[in-house]
């Protein structure tokens, strides 16, 4: 049997130059995983906190103010915006929407800052710098 | 044709028609993701309109049936889309057919024990004694 030849592979990562639209890509994946295997372990813990006696929710709300506790909130906040709007930009490209070159990185651009805006805001009113 | 044996990955499937499935999966993704918009837009609402976020506060919320219900919705519909997401990202790492079956049923039972473990929590802060 003659040997099998290395068959060409279409090229990949390495060989693009990065653009929002990659960045937004790869965002998805990461927070759709930070969302799933961070978000909704602290989503169980926090509705059996409520559940449950009165030093079980001091517990998670001392975890939760922990400076460590704060940041993966914050973090897990900016995965929620980063992908419910990244997710409706896919929803519209599956209408087939949103191909063209310039509006494709427009939607790319604005999934990202509108992200961290949103994030920004929510927590700005949240620690009361906005009250 | 090439039906039966082969040298190449390509020669072994040509032939043999589409896998006859994966739309399901592919159009839950889409369907859960638009539940997700509304149910989590739902969420960050109502604890923005809340007017804290103490034990107290959050239990006599969670009695009410407009906030129980759509939290039960809210706990089902995520940990149905993630689980759909967590298949992707293990489908399109793990290179081995056990490997890649024992993961997806590591998260199938992760994620029903998590969705049962919430929905139990909610069962309690709705039918318990009010605290």
């Amino acid at each position: 049997m003659a040997a099998v030849r290395e068959r060409p592979v279409s090229p990949h990562l390495t060989i693009w130059r990065w653009g929002p639209h990659m960045v937004v890509s790869i965002l998805h994946r990461i927070t759709g995983a930070g969302l799933t295997l961070v978000g909704l372990p602290i989503l169980v813990w926090w509705l059996l906190a409520i559940a449950g006696s009165p030093d079980a929710y001091a517990e998670f709300t001392g975890a939760a103010s922990h400076w460590l506790g704060t940041v993966v909130l914050v973090g897990l906040t900016w995965a929620f915006f980063q992908k419910s709007f990244a997710g409706l930009r896919h929803l519209l490209m599956d209408t087939g929407r949103g191909f063209e070159l310039t509006a494709n990185k427009m939607g790319a651009i604005l999934t990202i800052v509108g992200a961290i805006a949103a994030t920004a805001i929510l927590w700005a009113y949240w620690l009361g710098v906005l009250q | 044709m090439s039906i039966g044996k082969s040298a190449t990955p390509l020669g072994q499937v040509r032939g043999l028609g589409s896998a006859r499935e994966g739309g399901e999966h592919w159009i839950s993704e889409r369907v859960t993701s638009a539940a997700l918009l509304l149910l989590g837009t739902w969420f960050l609402a109502s604890l923005l309109l809340l007017p804290d976020l103490g034990q107290r506060t959050l239990a006599e919320w969670l009695r009410s049936p407009a906030a129980a219900v759509p939290m039960a919705l809210f706990v089902l519909v995520a940990f149905r889309h993630a689980l759909d997401g967590i298949k992707v990202i293990v489908d399109d790492y793990v290179e081995s057919d056990g490997g890649r079956f024992a993961l997806n049923t590591l998260f199938l039972f992760l994620a029903v024990g998590g969705a049962a473990l919430a929905l139990f929590a909610l069962g309690k802060i709705a039918f318990g004694a009010a605290g």
